[in-house]
């Protein structure tokens, strides 16, 4: 009975990827043959397997983090909200708890200096005449290509060697033991800062500036109030490029930070590599909902950047 | 951004010179301001990022524990030659056991037992064993001139012509050792370069399964695969009408923002022995029993596939948004089959996509480590895995630093080839 269910599915879904084809077909041109109709026919069922491959992993684990036993199969036995009691109030959740702790302590503060350090770099990096240009660029790139591994072992070694470590510098004060990860991770967002400043100024018109300035206005005035307001969704979605980076990321966490300290990656790291508990497909669905508000927030900031520039909304 | 003032000063600095000195000055200072504001962020990179990887660099090649360990047996070994003497003379054991003895003594001879052994297995013993007995020997009669014979008896190793060589290569401060060592080869008592034995080649055999080789194929195997998936994907959306492909593109940016763990997570739960894909494949008795499908070569490829696709059909996308229609119309319309339309017309003005995505993702495969250390097996780790693995248990830096140093030649080559093909300033993001 479940097999023909199954089946029943699949055909349907072949159904609907075939008739939104057809209706595509109406829009073609009436010299294309009977090949070329189904060409286009099969080669929007393979987008559509492509698409269902890019999306499918991570719509498969939503459902089954509410799954009432512990196993990853469907049919599910049944409906259970147990996953996500274990993460917000169970046993495990201190630990969770304090990974999210740490996670959000070390995003924001790496999100808020890559942010500040690469705008003002980008706004001098937009000028035109500035000499090696391409130069400085590349080189401020860089630290999104170098592979995170050599950053992160890299790192390691600097910063022990100079004390700079969670533990050295917590006998300075208690509440420094993140900073090393903060300043790798600010340095690992800085790149999209740049990235995404340098485009929205792109076109950015010098004589606004200019006018600005001959009104009476200082440097630090005109920044502050004609520049920023210009390239704040530039500055936004470099700082959500810069966070989500943060927060994602593991292997900078894996070596700067101290045994004991966790980040919500680093739990989950920790938890695939011993035995997948369904409590890490309910982490992984709360982080699919951050992803999808983030994506939400990136769509209305370059909507807004379009009219502000005067384009048509795409 | 001149301020009211700096405009007064300016004419009158017009008034005493020419306007073309004037406005050279003028110039550079918008030069210096343009360079002032990129300062902090510079400052910031050299510190938390160039340094540590210069000083990694230099990791690679230093090499400071023996020669201050054992310096003077270091510099009685210069006078040794190898392809003579099968072992140095009287006077290199003895000072060597003046300077071992001292060395276990202050217990600085553990760090340079461990460096020994980096280089020939069973050094550690050796030197630890040696130190301990010598040091009790400093302690007892008069030993001038018997201290070859003494060695000899702690062990027999000491006639070794290939420990001393050992000793004697590990004796420079800076030695290419490590490099040779990252790439299998090692410096024999002639002092020629030949390619380590089988049984010496730890994690990094030479030949086709050698982890260069790997790292690279794995790469190369990923880009060619989100070429084939995304190029089709990428003209569809371009294809589209915009309310359509707004609506699919959501497909492409949501896993494009998702976590890396969460996706990997996700793969594992499918691909696993127990898992959905494997489920449905019984269900469907396509197959008998279940199948492996991860931690293999299989899982590598279709998790990073997965993850890096994204990042090949953004650019592919971009590009093929600028590609005129009424070119392949006009090609139709002169008689070219819709495939010569097609492959002579549209995709050679698509390439500029296919270069900038496929560079990318190479350049991003090239260092991956976390999604091969979790659905991969042994054989499919990249090199990323063995710098980490260097760095954590084997404690052997100077070979996590050759092993990056090379890694970061190989990125730093596609990266510049990226800008020459791409442009760096053209890099995009979402």
């Amino acid at each position: 009975m479940a097999k023909i269910l199954v089946y029943a599915l699949l055909f349907v879904c072949l159904v609907v990827a075939v008739r939104a084809s057809i209706k595509g077909l109406r829009n073609l041109p009436p010299y294309v043959g009977s090949l070329g109709r189904s060409w286009y026919i099969g080669f929007r069922v393979i987008c559509g397997a492509i698409l269902v491959f890019l999306i499918m992993p991570i719509l498969v684990i939503i459902p089954l983090s509410f799954n009432s036993e512990p196993y990853f199969t469907y049919p599910m036995p049944g409906f259970s909200l147990r996953w996500y009691e274990d993460f917000f109030v169970g046993e495990q959740s201190k630990v969770w708890h304090l990974a999210i702790k740490n996670s959000v302590i070390v995003a924001i503060f790496a999100t808020l200096i890559a942010t500040a350090l690469g705008t003002i770099a980008a706004v001098g990096l937009s000028n035109a005449r500035l000499p090696g240009k391409t130069f400085l660029m590349g080189l401020l790139i860089s630290p999104m290509i170098v592979p995170l591994v050599i950053t992160a072992v890299g790192m390691y070694f600097f910063y022990s060697l100079i004390g700079f470590t969670p533990r050295q510098l917590s006998e300075i004060w208690s509440g420094l033991h993140l900073l090393p990860v903060i300043l790798a991770h600010a340095a690992l967002g800085t790149p999209f800062v740049v990235i995404t400043v340098t485009a929205t100024l792109v076109g950015f018109d010098q004589s606004l500036t200019r006018a600005s300035a001959s009104l009476g206005a200082d440097g630090l005035r005109t920044f502050f109030k004609v520049t920023v307001p210009l390239v704040l969704p530039g500055m936004i979605s470099g700082a959500l490029f810069a966070f989500i980076t943060s927060f994602d990321e593991v292997v900078v966490v894996l070596f700067l930070a101290g045994i004991e300290e966790y980040t919500i990656p680093r739990r989950m790291f920790a938890g695939i590599r011993e035995q997948i508990s369904p409590t890490i497909l309910a982490v992984a669905t709360i982080l699919v909902l951050l992803s999808i508000l983030l994506l939400t927030a990136l769509e209305l900031l370059r909507r807004r950047n379009e009219r502000m520039r005067g384009m048509t909304p795409a | 951004m001149a301020t009211a003032q700096q405009t007064m000063h300016t004419y009158e600095v017009m008034g005493g010179q020419s306007l073309k000195a004037a406005l050279a000055k003028a110039e550079r200072r918008n030069k210096i301001r343009a360079f002032m504001l990129v300062v902090p962020l510079l400052v910031f990179i050299a510190f938390a990022f160039l340094a540590p990887i210069v000083r990694m660099m230099y990791f690679s090649f230093e090499n400071p524990v023996i020669v201050e360990t054992f310096p003077k047996t270091v510099a009685a070994l210069a006078d040794w030659d190898p392809t003579g003497a099968p072992t140095p003379p009287e006077e290199v054991y003895a000072v060597l056991a003046e300077e071992i003895s001292r060395a276990a003594k202050d217990r600085s001879i553990g760090k340079a037992a461990t460096r020994l052994n980096y280089d020939k297995g069973g050094m550690r013993s050796l030197m630890t064993k040696t130190g301990r007995r010598v040091s009790r020997m400093q302690a007892g009669p008069f030993m001038d001139g018997k201290w070859k014979e003494a060695f000899l008896k702690i062990s027999k190793k000491w006639g070794d012509r290939d420990v001393w060589v050992t000793i004697k290569d590990a004796g420079r401060r800076y030695t290419p050792s490590y490099y040779l060592k990252a790439l299998d080869f090692r410096r024999n008592a002639e002092g020629d370069i030949v390619p380590e034995p089988e049984s010496r080649q730890l994690y990094l055999l030479t030949g086709m399964d050698s982890v260069w080789v790997r790292t690279f194929w794995i790469s190369a195997l990923v880009t060619i695969l989100c070429v084939l998936l995304g190029y089709p994907v990428a003209y569809l959306l371009a294809n589209l009408p915009l309310r359509y492909s707004n609506l699919l593109m959501i497909l492409v940016l949501l896993p494009f923002w998702t976590s890396l763990l969460v996706r990997t997570t996700a793969w594992v739960v499918v691909l696993q022995t127990e898992g959905v894909l494997n489920d449905v494949l019984m269900f469907l008795n396509i197959i008998d029993e279940r199948i492996q499908l991860i931690f293999n070569r299989f899982g590598v490829l279709v998790a990073m596939t997965h993850i890096l696709l994204p990042f090949m059909i953004l650019p592919i996308y971009s590009v093929m948004k600028n590609i005129p229609p009424s070119y392949e119309r006009a090609a139709r319309s002169l008689g070219a089959t819709p495939w010569t339309a097609f492959w002579r017309v549209y995709f050679p003005q698509s390439l500029a996509g296919i270069g900038a995505g496929g560079l990318l993702v190479f350049i991003l495969a090239l260092g991956y480590y976390i999604t091969p250390a979790l659905v991969g097996g042994p054989t499919d780790q990249m090199v990323s895995y063995f710098i980490a693995d260097h760095t954590n248990r084997s404690l052997n830096w100077g070979l996590a630093s050759a092993l990056g140093g090379i890694l970061l030649v190989g990125v730093l080559a596609v990266y510049i080839l990226y800008d020459k093909v791409v442009g760096i300033d053209n890099m995009k993001l979402g």
